[in-house]
């Protein structure tokens, strides 16, 4: 059983890095939605998982929020905002689809030489989940690099944001009120891009980024 | 206990500054001759503690930890024979600068700009000395240095102070980021910020060697050893008078503090080589700074530079005292240490009465530009000779204070042939080549000092009119000169009340002073050498008395016919006399080649032209030139590259960050 739980930790905190490389992989921006939702599922059966393994209650609270919020809610309103911009059709131009996973594959490997042997007394589960947890971290941060898209921007947040909780279950006694507030703060965060997009959009009648910097005073 | 009295004066101190500003605000007449009297007399109470302290014995001494500040330090005290030492000399400026200052502030047009700060500023100065951990150190060092820059700021119209402001400011940083860096390596890893921590604990060689070259960088910036004097001849004139005092006579006592603090008690064991490195500094900076000042026309910047000269003198005995501690020449280290700290004490003295006979001619005459002064003897006559008096003493004449320290230094540097490295051998009495040339530059440039203000002739209208000013400045300045006389006729108990602080410092004491046979003091041996200042002022008291009477009864006693003497002013014109410039002149002419470069020009006019031929002066300094701009030129540079990164884009920005994290995560990678 011991094992079992082990494994299973590690095969679902797995799937989220490998979700991770679905989006790094997706181009267009429906596409990408729908792989969000997936991750955030993951990441709720995840921590879902370890609050069964922990005997932790409080944690289903947390897979709970996760589902709710960042696979159905967030998804849907992103999904709305998507098809109200009209950029549903968009293909995102990507740098190089085949250098950005290189990139990925490359920091997965850089996390896991980081933390395994910096976390190398932390029980097991712990252990590999952090190193998991930084790869989709780092994964999120090079999708935010990457992509042009406001909308691809915030889809790497959130997902950077996902493997923060990833790694705050992992390690155990994460109280559940900072899991909520932060929640929160995800949400607030979501609904002031959200206003921010509609209002570049307003003004320069694309969401994306370059474009914002075109307008720019005092540029040499 | 005094240190809890010293501990409430500076509360009290701080009270003072916070009521300030309400007073100010609400324009009370009192406000200034009130503010400075609390100051008066918080500064008294803190002069007692340190005075029952060092006189008292170990039972007026004693430690307290306050539970306030970074949670697992607290905030530690102490008042040990070394801080009490210095508590005297900070006190007693302070105790005379806020009785100057009852006079001298109601000539402020802005007081609000000055009295908030002025109690700050000496509770900062205050607590540097009492401060017994690292951290509290630091803070009150920070709080003393930003207390003084709103001081030097305090006539901020003036663009030359603004830029003093932003030089000094720039300095100060600097000094506090060495000495931040000075207690790290101390304190280690485990953050043994405490004093008593880092005494205890052993400090490896090359770490106590770091140690002695970040305290120079940092506590030398804020005494004002060159290079890093920069600051100091430009914000020292731009504070209100009663304030450059503090700052000059003071301030750079409490970095001499720092400095021995940390290099004596807290760093280990010094090496020899420490006192290669201090006695060059000082030796350079005793001359360097003296011939400076030798070529000011700014009275108040030529009191700076000699301020500067001043520092050096203390680091040159210090210098000894390493050296003789590095030997285990417990009496000789002794004698040195007990000379700089003795030195130390009456340059604050002089270097206040100097400056508050600049504030007085300030105020009277409204200048301070020597060469628009002159004939002052006759309007201010009794800060003509109090100056008279502080210059004798800085020129270390005898029979005043001056003298007898410098004379101390020297005679430690005569025991040098005893040391066994052959660098120290040869470089001691290199640099008391350097005292001595120092002292005799210092009393050419305080002569000259003197005589352009105080003699001959008014050269402008605001020299014709000067008035004497108010009371409260002149009877300050008769305390301080009293002081420096009675130091200098009967240094012995002076002497003797610093034995604890070398026996703290290098192990051992001087020989106690005997107070006969003629008072005389003693460095190390009767039969070596001996000074009795009491004799020589006697003889020169007799002898005086005697030319007098000769002078008196006999020379003038035969009527005499003679042509009358013009005084030797053919030409009415005030620019016939002596001038500042023309003084100075052959101290230029041997030294400016090499120190400044300086160059004189010549231009003929033209064929035909009746114009007449004009010289230009050209001086250059060096340091400012060979280190400052430079460095000025890469931060600029270096500036101007960043600057493209106001410009980026959001994802340049992202991707900046994304690449830190990735290398750091690399690092620790690697690492680990």
């Amino acid at each position: 059983m011991e094992r079992f739980s082990l494994d299973a930790a590690h095969l679902l905190a797995g799937g989220m890095v490998l979700v991770s490389f679905m989006m790094l992989y997706q181009n267009r921006i429906l596409g990408l939605l729908n792989v969000f939702a997936a991750h955030a599922v993951v990441l709720s059966l995840s921590v879902a998982w370890q609050a069964y393994i922990q005997s932790a209650p409080h944690l289903f609270v947390t897979a709970a929020i996760a589902l709710i919020l960042k696979a159905i809610i967030i998804p849907v309103a992103l999904h709305h905002m998507v098809v109200r911009l009209g950029v549903h059709r968009d293909i995102e131009t990507v740098g190089g689809i085949g250098p950005t996973m290189l990139m990925g594959i490359g920091l997965v490997a850089l996390s896991m030489v980081v933390m395994l042997p910096a976390a190398a007394e932390a029980d097991p589960i712990a252990r590999e989940d952090l190193a998991l947890a930084l790869s989709v971290i780092l994964l999120g941060l090079l999708m935010m690099v990457t992509r042009q898209n406001a909308i691809s921007q915030i889809v790497g947040f959130m997902s950077l944001e996902n493997g923060l909780v990833l790694a705050a279950t992992g390690a155990r006694g994460m109280p559940l009120v900072v899991e909520i507030s932060v929640a929160f703060s995800v949400l607030v965060a979501f609904i002031v891009i959200g206003v921010f997009l509609f209002r570049i959009r307003e003004r320069f009648d694309t969401i994306d980024t370059q474009a914002l910097d075109d307008f720019r005073e005092g540029r040499e | 206990m005094p240190i809890v009295a010293a501990l409430l004066s500076i509360a009290g101190l701080a009270g003072v500054a916070v009521a300030a500003p309400i007073l100010v605000a609400r324009r009370v007449n009192w406000a200034t001759p009130a503010v400075y009297g609390a100051s008066l007399a918080f500064a008294a109470v803190l002069l007692l503690s340190g005075l029952l302290a060092l006189l008292g014995g170990s039972a007026f001494q004693g430690n307290v930890h306050l539970p306030i500040g970074l949670p697992w330090i607290g905030a530690h005290f102490a008042l040990d024979p070394l801080g009490a030492a210095f508590l005297v000399i900070v006190d007693f400026g302070a105790v005379v600068a806020s009785f100057y200052a009852i006079g001298y502030g109601a000539h402020e047009e802005e007081p609000g700009r000055v009295l908030p700060f002025y109690p700050a500023f000496l509770a900062g100065m205050n607590l540097v000395v009492l401060s017994a951990d690292a951290f509290g150190f630091l803070v009150a060092w920070e709080f003393m240095s930003l207390s003084s820059w709103a001081l030097v700021m305090a006539h901020h119209h003036d663009a030359e102070n603004r830029r003093a402001g932003y030089v000094y400011l720039l300095m100060a940083s600097f000094g506090t980021l060495m000495l931040l860096l000075a207690f790290g390596l101390l304190a280690g890893p485990d953050g043994g910020y405490a004093f008593a921590s880092i005494r205890a604990a052993g400090h490896a060689p090359w770490l106590s060697g770091l140690v002695l070259v970040l305290m120079l960088l940092g506590a030398g910036s804020k005494a004002g050893l060159v290079p890093l004097h920069v600051w100091l001849p430009l914000a020292h004139p731009a504070a209100p008078s009663h304030v450059s005092a503090l700052m000059s006579g003071v301030m750079t006592k409490v970095a001499v503090y720092g400095f021995i603090r940390v290099v004596f008690d807290l760093a280990g064991e010094p090496a020899w080589w420490w006192a290669v490195v201090v006695l060059i500094l000082g030796a350079g900076s005793a001359v360097l700074g003296v011939l400076h000042a030798v070529l000011q026309r700014d009275l108040k910047r030529l009191l700076a530079y000699s301020t500067v000269e001043n520092v050096g003198i203390v680091f040159i005995g210090l210098g000894l005292g390493l050296a003789f501690k590095t030997n285990d020449m417990a009496g000789a280290a002794a004698l040195a240490v007990t000379a700089a700290i003795f030195h130390a004490f009456n340059h604050s003295l002089f270097k206040s009465l100097l400056f508050f006979g600049a504030g007085n001619v300030l105020t009277g005459a409204g200048e301070r530009d020597i060469e628009k002064l002159g004939g002052l003897v006759h309007r201010m006559p009794e800060t003509a000779y109090l100056f008279l008096g502080g210059c004798l003493a800085i020129s270390a004449l005898p029979p005043l204070n001056g003298f007898v320290s410098e004379w101390l230094i020297l005679q430690a540097i005569l025991i040098s042939p005893d040391l066994p490295q052959w660098a120290l051998r040869f470089l001691i009495p290199a640099s008391g080549a350097m005292l001595a040339l120092a002292a005799a530059l210092a009393a050419a440039c305080f002569v000259r000092a003197f005589g352009i203000t105080f003699l001959s002739r008014p050269r402008s209208p605001a020299a014709e009119t000067a008035r004497e000013v108010g009371r409260w400045q002149i009877r300050a300045m008769y305390a301080l000169l009293a002081v420096c006389l009675v130091a200098g006729i009967f240094p012995g108990p002076f002497l003797d009340a610093l034995s604890p602080v070398s026996q703290m410092l290098v192990g051992g004491a001087m020989p106690k002073q005997p107070l006969l046979p003629h008072l005389a003091i003693i460095p190390i041996s009767e039969s070596r050498s001996s000074y009795s200042g009491f004799l020589v002022f006697f003889f020169i008291l007799m002898a005086n008395w005697a030319a007098i009477r000769v002078i008196h009864n006999f020379a003038s006693r035969a009527v005499r016919r003679a042509p009358p003497w013009d005084c030797g002013f053919p030409d009415a014109s005030p620019a016939t006399q002596y001038t500042a410039d023309s003084f100075a002149q052959p101290v230029r002419r041997v030294f400016g080649p090499i120190a400044f470069r300086a160059k004189v020009s010549q231009t003929m006019p033209p064929p035909g032209d009746l114009a007449p031929a004009r010289l230009t002066l050209s001086l250059r300094d060096l340091i400012w030139e060979f280190i400052y701009e430079p460095l000025e030129g890469a931060v600029l540079y270096a500036a101007e590259r960043l600057n493209v990164l106001q410009f980026l884009t959001i994802r340049s920005y992202l991707s900046l960050v994304f690449a830190a994290l990735v290398l750091l995560l690399v690092l620790v990678a690697t690492w680990a």
